[in-house]
Parts: structure tokens; C-alpha cells; sequence
């Protein structure tokens, strides 16, 4: 019966969010109140119904009603109860349902938070929010229906894939979605805007925290999927350029451009038309992401869930989606009036150039993923794209972006002086190319590159260490007061230079495993050891194991310092879940300050040997603290009071959506 | 500056990037796509030293051979012919013999194709789409049942 009850919930939140995406957009038409109010009480509405309707799924995993075919497909009563919850977001259709639930709770804090917006702005964009609801989830009710039932139900479950069952994958999509989702909002509010043929100062206080609440969230979610694959799947590898990858990383890029020339049109009311253009192409890429991975026009090794019927419904909405924003933005981007004036050297100029790098390599990453497909649909002729094509089209474009991102706040706003803002660098200039020349000096096996590498991340973090500094007030104020002064700055300025930072140690955690990464491959038998980097690795033995749904034979290895200290054990197992009949391999990781050992084991030869690849990955950590940092940055910035007084949050409620 | 000398400058920097990553893009494609062959396309066509290629097909069956160490040779098939391929390293959980994979690497001297890298996915009823579609040209390939 609940099941039902869900189902039907859902059908009932199609047909509000209709009305949601009509009734307002008539009333701002007219401009008529009752209509126009209409909008946020329906938005509440069905966001209390696709709540309900995800509810009704979870609790159906929970209590494994294997009269669900899609319980029964992902699901097994011996799965540990996380991953019976996780598991209802570990396939297609859940996955889709929790899409469409993270859309229309965006929806619903414009209708709640949205109350001092002007009133046609906010009958605009809960329309265009309602539009976008409604299509996704006639897609899920057309093509996806979660709440399929079995008759009669099947004793036992088919079991979640194994590779899925891991906490990483637990947190991961929802984090993810907040973040593809999230981009909804400046979406929404670029194609009201478009629709009103004017902007005002309540957009863009709108969309820069909501833009920055979107990308905390993919931040972590991007961070979250690379640790994951770094660890489960057992290749050692964090970043593939794989298509399902690129996915997230095209909106990532794109938004955060959209975050910096939103800055330029809060702080200046210039690049409007641009910011309103890739707030429509942040979205898209969104939406696009959405279609390459639940389409199955993609070869890839995370893509999980694939249907072509599909692909075409979410290739219909992709094109009226972004062909129609698109459509209207060449219509009405004319009536948007123009803003300030700026010279070419100051911080709009610099963020000008922010944006021209990230959009052009948010470009070439999209022609390096779709490229393959058109190729294939044109001639026939398959070919693929790896991490080649994007080491030579990506980093030339990214590493002049980083050699300039501590100039930018730096710059004054409309006329800057970059002779001065160079005399202040000069001091983290010099100490990040002595860090990188005693990378060369006293690393063995460090190349230039890799010396050049470590010099541009510590640029990066002693940069915005120079941002804090000077706006505290150092050289001229004093140690003491600039400290008491660094505590009283506004939190966005310590964000911006938390989060810059942050990019600078994500940059030392990239370099120094790529260049400076020991790999070896041997094979052991217990009692033998191998040499990795500093360390020595013993094999003690292998035993076997029996987990809740799976069996494993754990390689188990003593750790050795170079002096010969002992520093503990490494347990590195092949996993085999029987109800699948599916073998992992969980790979043995030892964290050792920043760096990382990193074991996994294959199979055992024919004379009693087992095949062990062992990998020493040193500052390997950085890449996902850095993440870690930006988005404490990016919190940060979010808190700021000065964000707050034109943005109509209560402070409350702002913490509310930042956790 | 004017409003339109703006504009213009801000197009012109705009166009000069796009240039260089259409420049770049081209270079690389140019360069450094590796190109997916199966075994027969192999045979037709002639390869430059050292071009980086995929090679997909089907594990021959019968050809896995776990060398000394952590080597393993096999054939890659497309059930008409096939090419040895050796392998130092550990294979993913899901190769076996009559499966779908993806190898990356040159071919050696003497005909050998060295892989560093062997592909799989994260399902058991994988096999690699561009795989599956030519040997479904072929008419080599059987539907499976499942997803």
C-alpha cells in the first residue's frame, strides 16, 4: 500500500509543479498578486510530496520489500542497513528521485527565503524552478518509475553492486546533486531575469550565494567521487578525465566563473549579460552531465545505470531547456542595460581573464568529452580520448589561470596598478621559487617539473597568505594590531584567500604524487618484503574472512621504516560478494603524515606467491584537503555579513543551508 | 577607455583565447588521441613506431598465462584473429577468459602488444561498448540477458 502511496505522491507533485510553472508566470505577466502568490505555497506543496515519495522508497529498502522491483534489483535483506539506505540512491531510478527531490527543496527555500525579493522576479523564477521539476519528474514517472511492483515478490534481493557499498558512494551523489541541482537557482533566476528584461541588485545578491552554496556542495561532491575511486576501485588513480568524471568537472568549471564575474556585477553591476550567460551555461552543463551519464551514450567505467530510451527523453529536455534559455537570452540580452566602466588592469579585468581561462578550459574539456561521440555518430570511426589529449589542451590553459590568481585581489577595482600589486608578491614570489628550488636540491628523483610544479602551489597558498597580510594591514600597521585587525576582517576576504589557498594545496598534492609517485610491482610470499620509497613492506600472510555479505582473502603486511622501526600493518584484501558473484579488490592504505602507502594485491601464482603492487604517494592527502579547504573558504565567504545584509536569509536559516 | 573600446577588447581577448584553445585542441587531437583498434583492423592497417593505441576484443580462451613474476600474457580475439598482449601488473577483478576488454599500450618489435593499462568495469555483465558494438557487426556477439 505505501508504495502506492509515494507513487502517487509523485504523480500529484507532477501536477502541482505544472501549475507551479504556469499560474506564476501568468501572474507576473499580468502583474497580478493572487496569481503571482500562488507560486510558493504549490512549490512548498510538492516539495512535501516528493519528500514523501522518497521517503516511501527509502523505508521500502529498509525493510527490504523485495515486491519492489527496484528494491529487489538493488537491494538484499544480509546488506549492512547504510548501504540498504544509500542503496536507494545507488541505481537509476533512486538516483533520479533524489535529483528531483534536491530540485524542488531548492525551490521551496526560494518560495520560504524569497519573501523581500520583488515580487515578479520571484513569480519568474519559482515558475521557470516548477518548468524544470515538472519535466524531470514526468521523466521519472514516464521512464524511471521507482515504484514498479513484482508479482510475485521475490524472496531475496539481487544485492547492490558491491563496488557501490562503501560509505564514500553513500554521501557522494547527494553531494553531488546539491551541487549539479543547486546551479538550478542562478538558472532559474538568469531565465526570469531574461523573461523581466531587467536586473537588479536583488539578483545578484540572490545568485552569488546560492551560485557559492552550489559549488561548496560540488566541490566536495567532485572530491568525494576522486577519493573514492582512489581507494575502491584499486588502481591508485584519483582523477581519470573519464566522461562520467568530466561530467561534474564541466559545471564545476563553469561555476566557478560564474561565481567570480558575479562578484563583478554585485560589487559593480558589470558583465551582467555574461554573468546571466553562464549562469544559463552552468546549469546546462548540469543538465548535460545528468544526460551523458544516465543516457548510456558514454563508455565508461563509472557509469552504472544506462538506457538509450532515456537518453533520448533527457536529450529532448536538454534541448528545450537550454535551447530555449539560450533562445531567450539572444532575444532579450539586449534589453539588459550595460554597467560600469573599468580599465582593462584591475580586479573586473583580472576576473574578466578568470573567466576567459576557465570558460575556454571548461570548453576544451567538453570538446575532449563529446568529441569521441560526435566523431562516432559522423564517420563511424571510434576513437578515445584520454588523459593525453587533456594534459595538452587543459593545463596550458590552467596553469596561466593559477600563475594569476594571486594578483586578483590584490588589483583595486576599476583602475588597478599591477606595478605595485607585483612589488607586494615579490616576497611569496621568491619563498615559492626557493620551495621548489629545495624540491630540486633535496629530492632525489625530482624533475623540473616537479620543482616547477611545487614553486606554482606554494605561489598559490604564500599569494593569499600576502592578500590576508596586507589587508590586516602589514607591513606599515604592525604584527600585533594587524593580528588583532586580521580577526575583525570580513569573512569573504578571508574565504576568497582560504579558498585560493586551498587550490594552491590541491596544486602540491596533484604535482608531487604525479611527478614524484614510487611504484613497484613484485611478487611476494609471506615472510618476503619489498622496497617502497622509505619504507619496507613485509607479507605476514593471507587469511581468510567472512564480512556480512561478502568473503575476502586478507593479505595482511607489516610496515617497516628505512631504520627499521616497525609502523604497523597493512591489510589489503580480495573480496568476493557470493550474491553477485562479484570479486573487489580493497586496497591497503596507510596514511604516514600527508603522504600515503598504498597496497593492493592480485592473484596468487602457481608456486604460492601473491602479485603485489605497492605504490608510495607522497603528499597524496593535499589533493583532497585542498578540496577541503576551498570549501571552507567558500563557507566562509557565505557567512559574511556583508552577504547577508542585501541577501534575505535570517542568519539561521543561511547556517541552515550551508550544513 | 569608451564603453565600445571595452567591449571590443574584451571580445578581442576573448576570440585570442578561443583561438588558442581551438589551436590547442586541434594539436592534441592531432596528437594524442589514443585510437581504438580490434585485432582485424590491426592486421589491415600499418602502425608508426610507438603510436599509443587501444586494443579491445575478447580474452582469448585458453591464452592467460601467468608468467615469472607479475607478468601475464594473453590474446586479445575477435574471434577470427587475435594478438598476445603481455601485461605487468594486476589485472582488474572482472578479467577472464571469453570477456570484453580494453588494453592501452605500443606494440613491441617483435609483434607483441605491451598493455599498461587493461580496463574493466564495475559490473559483471560489462563488456566494453566499443567492443560490443563491432563484434555485434561481426555477428560474433549474442545479446545477454540483464542490464
Amino acid at each position: 500500500m505505501s508504495v502506492e502511496l509515494g507513487h502517487f505522491a509523485l504523480v500529484l507533485a507532477f501536477a502541482l509543479a505544472l501549475v507551479q510553472a504556469v499560474v506564476p508566470l501568468v501572474g507576473a505577466k499580468l502583474n497580478h498578486d493572487k496569481l503571482m502568490a500562488v507560486g510558493g505555497p504549490v512549490a512548498l506543496t510538492s516539495c512535501a510530496l516528493v519528500a514523501i515519495s522518497f521517503a516511501v522508497l527509502v523505508s521500502a529498502y529498509v525493510q527490504s520489500d523485495f515486491s519492489v522491483a527496484n528494491v529487489w534489483e538493488n537491494s538484499h535483506s544480509a546488506k549492512p542497513l547504510i548501504y540498504k539506505i544509500s542503496g536507494t540512491w545507488g541505481n537509476h531510478e533512486g538516483s533520479m528521485l533524489l535529483w528531483v527531490l534536491i530540485l524542488v527543496l531548492f525551490g521551496s527555500l526560494v518560495a520560504l527565503f524569497g519573501r523581500n525579493l520583488p515580487a515578479s522576479l520571484r513569480a519568474n523564477v519559482l515558475s521557470v524552478q516548477g518548468l524544470v521539476a515538472a519535466a524531470f519528474l514526468l521523466f521519472i514517472l514516464a521512464t524511471s518509475n521507482p515504484f514498479a511492483r513484482l508479482v510475485p515478490a521475490p524472496i531475496e534481493g539481487q544485492d547492490l553492486n558491491p563496488i557501490l557499498q562503501d560509505v564514500g558512494l553513500a554521501i557522494h551523489p547527494p553531494l553531488l546533486y546539491l551541487g549539479y541541482v543547486g546551479f538550478s537557482i542562478s538558472f532559474s533566476f538568469a531565465v526570469a531575469a531574461l523573461i523581466d528584461g531587467r536586473i537588479d541588485a536583488a539578483w545578484a545578491r540572490w545568485v552569488r550565494p546560492w551560485t557559492l552554496v552550489a559549488w561548496i556542495f560540488l566541490t566536495g561532491g567532485i572530491a568525494m567521487g576522486s577519493y573514492w575511486a582512489y581507494y575502491e576501485l584499486g588502481w591508485g588513480g584519483f582523477w581519470f578525465w573519464d566522461p562520467v568524471e568530466n561530467a561534474s568537472f564541466l559545471p564545476w568549471l563553469s561555476g566557478t566563473a560564474l561565481l567570480h564575474s558575479a562578484i563583478v556585477m554585485e560589487k559593480r553591476s558589470a558583465l551582467k549579460i555574461w554573468t546571466v550567460l553562464l549562469s544559463i551555461l552552468t546549469f546546462s552543463l548540469s543538465l548535460l552531465g545528468t544526460f551523458l551519464v544516465r543516457s548510456g551514450v558514454l563508455t565508461s567505467v563509472h557509469a552504472f545505470a544506462t538506457d538509450p530510451a532515456r537518453g533520448v527523453f533527457i536529450l529532448m529536455l536538454l534541448i528545450l531547456f537550454i535551447g530555449g534559455a539560450l533562445a531567450l537570452f539572444a532575444l532579450r540580452a539586449g534589453t539588459l542595460a550595460p554597467g560600469g566602466l573599468f580599465q582593462p588592469i584591475s580586479r573586473e579585468g583580472a576576473l574578466v581573464v578568470n573567466n576567459l581561462l576557465l570558460t575556454t578550459a571548461a570548453a576544451t574539456v567538453l570538446i575532449g568529452t563529446l568529441y569521441p561521440l560526435a566523431l562516432e555518430a559522423v564517420t563511424g570511426e571510434k576513437v578515445s580520448v584520454g588523459p593525453p589529449f587533456f594534459n595538452l589542451t587543459f593545463l596550458p590553459l590552467i596553469f596561466p589561470l593559477m600563475m594569476l590568481v594571486p594578483f586578483g585581489p590584490l588589483l583595486a577595482w576599476k583602475r588597478g596598478d599591477i606595478w605595485a600589486v607585483s612589488q607586494h608578491l615579490f616576497a611569496a614570489f621568491t619563498i615559492a621559487l626557493g620551495c621548489g628550488a629545495a624540491v630540486l636540491l633535496f629530492m632525489d628523483r625530482a624533475t623540473l617539473a616537479a620543482a616547477l610544479g611545487i614553486a606554482l602551489g606554494f605561489w598559490l597558498i604564500f599569494g593569499a597568505v600576502t592578500d590576508i597580510a596586507l589587508k590586516a594591514g602589514l607591513p606599515k600597521a604592525g604584527f600585533g594590531t594587524a593580528l588583532q585587525r586580521l580577526w575583525k576582517l570580513p569573512r569573504s576576504i578571508k574565504g576568497t584567500a582560504l579558498a585560493h589557498a586551498g587550490l594552491g594545496v590541491m596544486a602540491l598534492g596533484l604535482v608531487s604524487v604525479t611527478t614524484l609517485e614510487i611504484e613497484r610491482i613484485v611478487v611476494l610470499k609471506p615472510g618476503e618484503t619489498v622496497e617502497v620509497g622509505d619504507y619496507r613492506l613485509r607479507l605476514d600472510g593471507i587469511q581468510p574472512f567472512t564480512g556480512p555479505n561478502f568473503t575476502e582473502d586478507q593479505a595482511r603486511f607489516r610496515l617497516f621504516a628505512s631504520d627499521g622501526t616497525a609502523r604497523g600493518t597493512v591489510v589489503s584484501a580480495k573480496r568476493f560478494y557470493a550474491v553477485r558473484g562479484v570479486p573487489t579488490t580493497e586496497a591497503g592504505i596507510r596514511t604516514l603524515g600527508l603522504s600515503q602507502l598504498y597496497v593492493s594485491i592480485g592473484e596468487v601464482t602457481e608456486d604460492g606467491g601473491l602479485v603485489v603492487r605497492a605504490w608510495w604517494k607522497p603528499w597524496v592527502t593535499l589533493i583532497w584537503l585542498g578540496a577541503l579547504v576551498m570549501m571552507i573558504g567558500g563557507t566562509l565567504s557565505l557567512l559574511d555579513r556583508r552577504l547577508r545584509v542585501g541577501a534575505p536569509m535570517p542568519r539561521r536559516k543561511a547556517r541552515l543551508v550551508v550544513e | 577607455m569608451t564603453r565600445k573600446q571595452k567591449r571590443l577588447s574584451v571580445i578581442g581577448a576573448g576570440m585570442a583565447f578561443l583561438a588558442l584553445a581551438a589551436g590547442l585542441t586541434f594539436y592534441a587531437l592531432g596528437q594524442q588521441t589514443s585510437y581504438f583498434y580490434m585485432p582485424a583492423d590491426l592486421l589491415a592497417k600499418k602502425l608508426g613506431d610507438d603510436e599509443r593505441i587501444r586494443l579491445g576484443g575478447l580474452v582469448q580462451d585458453g591464452s592467460v598465462v601467468r608468467n615469472e613474476g607479475a607478468e601475464t600474457r594473453f590474446a586479445v580475439s575477435d574471434s577470427e584473429n587475435a594478438i598476445n598482449v603481455v601485461y605487468t601488473g594486476i589485472l582488474p577483478d572482472l578479467f577472464r577468459e571469453n570477456q570484453g576488454v580494453v588494453t592501452e599500450g605500443r606494440f613491441r618489435a617483435d609483434g607483441v602488444f605491451v598493455a599498461d593499462t587493461v580496463l574493466a568495469k564495475h559490473d559483471e555483465t560489462y563488456m566494453p561498448r566499443e567492443v560490443a558494438d563491432r563484434l555485434k557487426e561481426q555477428g560474433v556477439w549474442q545479446e545477454e540477458e540483464g542490464n
